[in-house]
């Protein structure tokens, strides 16, 4: 955007934001909202708190470890999905109702089957996440082109050759859609599955916190979490664009 | 075994089968109730081009498809130098109509793609491809992608892998109907200085009837519904003319004529 012929850097409108915030935590409307630079220092304060460090850690752990089982079964399933009209049958009215489904119902019974442990957190992330992954990477499959799927089979492709020199690449642009959505619903399963399943990392915190009445911890955490996936998502998008060269041309 | 009446056996029966190096015989393919092709044969003379062409939708490129391996017949047998088609060979290689390049990679990898598959070192088939590049015009283009290049380019690209994996026999399946006018002159006359120079057996889909009458040894005319051929035409003098006053002789507009005369009640 422009503004009095100046160009303004990406996302210059969260400094407006983050001034009406100010304005309304000093005004002290609610205890609710803090001022901006208020919650900036307490940020500052709680970093090197062990309780913070241990909480950042264990939500970063399950939230890697749920982000990691959710690519490597999601993609390959998707794949298979796109390539083979009877599994693509068995199992897409699953991958579509669990999609729309509330996850957050299904929280107790993982907590019966799994435990109350980090398990179960994993499995919660996973379950976030892997739909929407599947469902892209089968799209991504499904869009080949016919003839390149010829082309590679004329020059005699094995099916594992198909699979890691074809498939796989023509279908990146949707995967790699797919893998940032799913990240960022991995972020809310891992808080809801922190805050349901044992009360531990940043689900501990934000429970701890509001319990409290600590406003400005909790805004604290609650921006290190959306600074956090707002990296991730950034760094996929960034994924993204860099195969876009070929996306529209396949 | 006698080892004397063997190899006679042999010889003669090569010499009787030496030009043929495509054979499609009493080929049928049905698609549910819908007959593509039916009782279909056509040989195919080696070092020649061999054009197949009719109108949209008479089978000739499942007719390619099949020869390809990449179709089933419903019934009947394709042979390529005497061996059964079971499959995609070695000894066929396929250029297609929208080029079907790798996007995501370099010109230099698409040519070499072939000879990737079949498991060929990088260093080696580099400098094969390299080769090729060059032949069909594109050096100084080996670290370009497809998107970069124009239409005309990638259907080079498209040639260059299908040669680089020397195969016997290259099938096109309308290969010049996705560039423009002037390239697909430019391309015609490469062809035919091409079937000079390879010792290959080309086989050639095309609608075009004077691209067919001009780059053609033979033209196998398909009619569709079921299809079957219905002539075959063997244009006798163009070979020895150069290129460039074909579209000039008698001969050439004779044969056009011809052909637009027993197609135009099938062209709706």
């Amino acid at each position: 955007m422009k503004l009095f012929g100046v160009r303004l850097p990406a996302m210059s409108s969260l400094l407006i934001w983050g001034l009406l915030w100010e304005l309304i935590g000093r005004a002290e409307f609610s205890f609710f909202v803090p001022p901006l630079s208020q919650v900036f220092s307490t940020l500052f304060e709680i970093f090197g708190t062990k309780a913070f460090q241990s909480a950042l850690y264990e939500t970063a752990y399950a939230f890697i470890s749920g982000v990691f089982f959710a690519i490597v079964i999601g993609i390959p399933t998707g794949i298979f999905m796109g390539k083979n009209r009877l599994l693509d049958e068995l199992l897409l009215p699953w991958v579509n109702i669990f999609l729309s489904a509330p996850l957050t119902a299904l929280v107790p019974v993982l907590m019966v089957l799994f435990g109350f442990g980090m398990k179960s957190i994993i499995i919660t992330t996973t379950l976030f996440a892997i739909w929407i992954i599947i469902l892209n990477a089968r799209a991504g499959v499904l869009q080949i082109n016919r003839s390149l799927v010829e082309m590679a089979t004329s020059f005699g492709a094995s099916p594992w050759d198909a699979f890691t020199k074809v498939y796989v690449w023509a279908a990146l642009p949707e995967i790699l859609g797919g893998v940032r959505i799913g990240v960022i619903r991995a972020v809310k399963g891992v808080i809801i599955g922190q805050l349901l399943i044992s009360i531990a990392g940043f689900g501990a915190l934000f429970e701890l916190y509001s319990a409290n009445f600590l406003m400005s911890h909790f805004w604290a955490v609650l921006i290190v979490l959306f600074g956090l996936a707002f990296t991730i998502s950034e760094f996929l998008a960034y994924l993204e664009r860099r195969v876009s060269y070929y996306a529209a041309k396949r | 075994m006698d080892m004397l009446q063997t190899n006679v056996q042999t010889e003669i029966t090569t010499a009787a089968q030496a030009d043929i190096a495509v054979s499609v015989s009493n080929v049928s393919k049905n698609y549910g109730d819908v007959e593509a092709l039916r009782d279909l044969s056509l040989e195919f003379p080696r070092g020649q081009l061999t054009s197949l062409l009719g109108p949209s939708g008479c089978g000739k490129t499942t007719l390619l498809k099949i020869i390809a391996g990449l179709l089933d017949p419903t019934s009947g047998d394709v042979l390529v130098d005497g061996k059964a088609v079971t499959g995609p060979g070695p000894d066929r290689a396929f250029v297609f109509q929208d080029f079907a390049l790798l996007p995501w990679a370099s010109v230099m990898r698409n040519v070499a793609f072939g000879l990737e598959l079949r498991g060929v070192a990088k260093s080696e088939r580099e400098a094969i491809a390299e080769k090729y590049i060059a032949n069909v015009g594109l050096s100084g283009f080996e670290k370009s992608y497809p998107h970069e290049l124009s239409g005309g380019m990638r259907q080079r690209v498209g040639l260059a892998r299908a040669l680089s994996v020397d195969a016997d026999v290259l099938l096109m399946d309308e290969p010049f109907s996705a560039v423009d006018e002037q390239t697909r002159r430019k391309f015609q006359e490469d062809l035919l200085s091409l079937v000079a120079n390879e010792n290959k057996t080309f086989i050639f889909v095309t609608h075009s009837i004077e691209e067919a009458v001009y780059v053609s040894d033979q033209i196998a005319i398909l009619l569709p519904r079921p299809s079957r051929v219905s002539d075959i035409i063997r244009p006798t003098g163009l070979r020895e003319k150069d290129m460039l006053t074909i579209r000039r002789d008698p001969e050439y507009l004779d044969i056009v004529d011809e052909i637009w005369a027993s197609l135009r009640s099938y062209v709706e």
